[in-house]
């Protein structure tokens, strides 16, 4: 069923009033999702776009049994509302607002931890594209045609690179089991690690890209929990080839400020792991291709 | 965001951490009137910019009447000043800080970091101060004390009495010292900050503990929220392309080279950055021009990246997921014609309404290069880079 969401996830989103919250809605509800409801303090009992809207999360869990919430909520109460939703019993948040101050989002994942492990919220993002499952559902922000439904996963921080590697790969006629944005800020939700322990057990997915960049701790990591745990093969684009030290390239994770953080020691590490490496962002569909065709050799 | 030296000694010595006596000067006057205000017979003239490794540059100065901070003073204000940190073109210095010397008897390094690893607030200590924190966890690995905040409590006073003791300072140190960990510690967090380095923490003759530098920086996101630390925003400091870019609501970084770039997403800019340098050229700024680009929004990322004199070849890469490529094509033909683009001009689209963005550009008449994928991007640009510099030292 790929991973995190699939066609009869019940969603909600959280700022469903909103500007950005209803046009994307509208998107994710024409493209599949099977959205259920909003959240706006204040406006509950009232309803939008076809759909109830709810003062709290708790009230919409009630009455909806939502799953998952899809935040859009401006920055200075993001974390309030990913809290809420933690709170109110919700599988899986993504974050898309981009913007939340670093202690917030320490905050948020510190009171993550009071639920036991097994009725832990999932966060995925902030600052991210979102989650989509061609085919199926869309929890994001991405545009559902550049996504064949298909057999590799995707795990990337940035949205518009993530959109690039999709079409490289539909130009070659090779489609995704579920396509995860983890977001571009120095605090998120979900790891790259996190997310590829999801895709290595999930029996839809074939292979995995891994679109990284300069940065953090993240893709290292990640490619130290492959070496010795994962069996499906891991394709790792980073970022940043050209970037130099201590400038923020945008992302307000993008900052190389220790070692190992360098798109050239990323691209060391990984290779050492036995990842495979995407030498170019114009290389990803042929990479891919490539992976496939010998992983089907070998088989 | 960064602030100058003089800005975070106020903030700290208002949470209980001593720093030498000072005050700020415009003037070699104003200097050597501090210099009266302040008292002694020894002084430290500092270049306020934003950079570390101002001694080697020339920007710090020992004085000791009111002719050495005069001079001083007349060769510093007005300088560029060139680090390691400040990139070839410098800072400019506008602003002087001077302060008491003092009596030093140990240095030591105390700072306060984002740890992504831990997702908390780390402080780094070492009883090696003086050197830049990347030569002590070099040279002396085993100096450095490493302590996490719990952000759900904040920092405790064992915490700063472990790190006190692990210093190695004298018992009657130990209460100081607790007090300016702490106390930086509540600055770090109250203001939102996302570094504070004190290098050195020095340990006085007479036995006392004093900031006798502070550098601080600040989480951007949080601003909105802090508005005493906005006002301190010193533009002399940054470079004047990010500044107008910034002004306008655009993620710009000025490089080096002379391919300028406008594209849409932090992750494609920097692939798209890299794409250039593997094609043989050198990309001339990052920019993201984010989602949701009107018109008016890519006219005026024409002008940011056109302010940079460097600039020979522009290349738009977007990839329209929010946004959409006919409105693109739209802006970048009202930044030909309200802008003036005289430079080669290449145009790769992708995403929501490609076919009508397009359509704009061929339509328009005017000298677009468009190209389909991310690698003839790249290609292009450098291409007609090279032929356009060729034209221009012929001519």
């Amino acid at each position: 069923m790929a991973i995190l969401l699939n066609r009869s996830t019940r969603v909600i989103v959280q700022g469903f009033t909103g500007k950005i919250g209803s046009f994307h809605a509208e998107d994710m509800k024409r493209y599949g999702t099977k959205l259920v409801g909003g959240v706006t303090p204040g406006k509950g009992g009232q309803t939008h776009l076809g759909l109830p809207i709810f003062n709290t999360v708790k009230g919409a869990v009630r009455e909806t049994r939502a799953e998952a919430s899809i935040v859009f909520v401006p920055p200075p109460f993001a974390a309030d509302s990913i809290m809420e939703a933690a709170d109110a019993g919700i599988k899986l948040c993504v974050c898309i607002t981009d913007g939340i101050p670093s202690q917030d989002m320490m905050q948020v994942k510190r009171y993550m931890r009071r639920y036991r492990f097994e009725d832990r919220m999932r966060l995925v993002g902030p600052n991210c594209a979102g989650v989509i499952t061609p085919g199926q559902a869309l929890m994001g922000i991405m545009p559902g045609s550049i996504y064949l439904p298909g057999r590799v996963g995707i795990v990337g921080r940035s949205g518009t690179l993530g959109y690039e590697a999709a079409s490289q790969m539909k130009a070659l006629g090779i489609g995704v089991s579920t396509s995860v944005g983890i977001g571009g800020d120095p605090i998120n939700g979900s790891s790259f690690k996190d997310i590829l322990q999801l895709f290595e057990r999930d029996e839809d997915t074939d292979a995995v890209v891994m679109i990284g960049e300069i940065g953090g701790p993240q893709e290292a990591e990640a490619a130290i929990w492959a070496r010795d745990n994962m069996r499906k093969p891991l394709i790792a684009y980073i970022a940043g080839l050209s970037a130099p030290k201590g400038r923020r390239m945008g992302h307000a994770g993008a900052i190389i400020s220790a070692f190992g953080e360098s798109a050239q020691e990323k691209v060391e590490i990984l290779k050492e792991a036995g990842v495979v490496i995407v030498p170019t962002p114009a290389s990803f569909g042929e990479v891919v291709a490539d992976t496939l065709a010998r992983t089907k050799k070998a088989a | 965001m960064d602030i100058h030296e003089y800005q975070a000694k106020e903030l700290l010595a208002r949470h209980g951490v001593h720093v030498p006596r000072g005050g700020l000067a415009y003037s070699p006057e104003q200097a050597t009137y501090r210099a009266r205000e302040i008292g002694g017979s020894k002084w430290v003239l500092k270049a306020q910019v934003h950079s570390g490794a101002r001694g080697k540059a020339g920007g710090i100065k020992l004085c000791s009447n009111d002719e050495e901070i005069s001079n001083a003073a007349e060769a510093m204000l007005g300088r560029k000043l060139v680090t390691h940190q400040t990139g070839p073109r410098g800072k400019l210095i506008s602003r002087l800080y001077l302060e008491e010397a003092v009596d030093i008897a140990q240095e030591l390094y105390l700072g306060f970091v984002l740890d992504r690893k831990e997702e908390r607030v780390m402080i780094v200590a070492s009883a090696a101060g003086g050197m830049e924190i990347e030569d002590i966890s070099e040279k002396q690995p085993d100096s450095i004390i490493r302590a996490t905040v719990d952000p759900g409590v904040g920092m405790q006073g064992f915490q700063a009495r472990e790190i006190a003791f692990g210093l190695g300072l004298e018992s009657n140190l130990i209460g100081k010292a607790t007090e300016t960990i702490l106390g930086c510690y509540q600055v770090f967090r109250d203001y939102d900050a996302s570094m504070l380095e004190i290098n050195p923490l020095v340990v006085t003759r007479d036995g006392s503990l004093v900031a006798l530098d502070a550098k601080m920086s600040f989480d951007e996101n949080a601003l909105f929220r802090r508005p005493e630390i906005s006002e301190l925003r010193d533009k002399s400091q940054e470079d004047p392309r990010e500044t107008f870019a910034s002004d306008r609501g655009l993620s710009y970084v000025g490089l080096e080279g002379n391919i300028g770039c406008i594209i849409n997403g932090a992750g494609l800019a920097m692939a798209t950055m890299d794409m250039i340098k593997i094609a043989g050229g050198e990309p001339a700024n990052f920019l993201d021009i984010g989602g949701g680009a009107s018109p008016e929004r890519v006219a005026k990322s024409f002008r940011a990246v056109l302010g940079d004199k460097n600039v020979e070849t522009i290349l738009v890469n977007i990839f329209a997921g929010i946004n959409r490529c006919d409105w693109v094509a739209e802006g970048v033909i009202k930044a030909i014609r309200e802008v003036g683009v005289d430079v080669p001009l290449v145009v790769r689209l992708s995403g929501t309404k490609v076919e009508e963005g397009r359509k704009i550009l061929a339509d328009s008449g005017e000298a677009v290069i468009v190209a389909d994928t991310l690698a003839e991007a790249a290609e292009k640009a450098v291409a007609a880079w090279r032929e356009a510099t060729k034209n221009k030292k012929a001519a």
